[in-house]
């Protein structure tokens, strides 16, 4: 199946973003594609370099990078971006901004749009 | 429109202030309109209140976007449905709706069709997609 996945939470703060991962890594384990995860609202910040959490703890950041260097696109959105500080210059790796066209292909190329958020 | 256009449904579920959830998930509509795609929009429990005319955000310090919705027939987004018993629960009726359009022909404004939950459930059977703020 070919799915696509929304994040609308920051990191840390809620689960979404540690759920969305495993479920992308269970889908691809059981042979899904993936056509794209979209950051939308403070999902935005889950892929700043800036974060240093303590290091016995999940790096968010840079699991979303290495996920997006197996090939999956990861799209974060330009308008909420700007609106929370989230530049390029910020941005682990892997990772690109993009507008609310690409989370409209995504919705209309992928079987199913999982959302995870509030 | 052709058979092949993806039926994409937006459920509007949280109150339009105190999150930016209802906010930004209209600036997905207004995005998503300018696309192939055949959108409806939902408005149930507390979203109801994103479609109450009249709202003011003065005093709250924030920008209010309740106009914005005036602008959806003209994005082409006619689909625009309120769920009734969220409405009527609420202490809401169709007179309270606020305009998101107005009819080409006779320049009759044009307010949410209030619809029963079990419409939106096959509605919602149909949909390729959905998605919820």
């Amino acid at each position: 199946m070919k799915l696509a996945v929304c994040i609308y939470e920051g990191p840390y703060n809620h689960e979404a973003s540690d759920s969305a991962y495993h479920f992308i890594q269970a889908a691809v384990q059981k042979g899904h594609e993936i056509k794209g995860i979209f950051f939308y609202h403070d999902g935005v910040y889950n892929v700043t370099k800036l974060m240093e959490p303590p290091q016995d703890d999940r790096h968010i950041a840079n699991r979303w990078a290495e996920l997006g260097a197996t090939g999956i696109d990861i799209v974060v959105c330009i308008a909420a971006a700007k609106r929370r500080g989230i530049v390029d210059e910020v941005l682990v790796p892997n990772v690109r901004i993009s507008g609310l066209g690409q989370l409209t292909m995504m919705a209309i190329e992928a079987d199913r749009l999982v959302v995870f958020g509030d | 429109m052709a058979e092949d256009v993806k039926k994409i449904m937006f459920t509007v579920r949280k109150p339009p202030h105190g999150s930016i959830y209802v906010y930004e998930g209209l600036e997905v509509k207004l995005i998503m309109a300018a696309y192939d795609a055949d959108i409806s929009v939902v408005f149930i429990d507390d979203g109801v209140f994103a479609v109450k005319k009249g709202q003011d955000t003065k005093a709250l310090g924030i920008k209010g976007f309740a106009a914005t919705y005036g602008v959806l027939v003209d994005y082409e987004i006619t689909k625009v449905y309120v769920d009734r018993q969220s409405m009527e629960s609420r202490g809401m009726s169709e007179e309270d709706l606020l305009v998101i359009g107005e009819d080409e022909d006779t320049e009759e404004p044009i307010t949410p069709q209030v619809v029963d939950s079990d419409e939106i459930a096959a509605m919602m059977a149909e949909q390729h997609n959905i998605l919820a703020f």
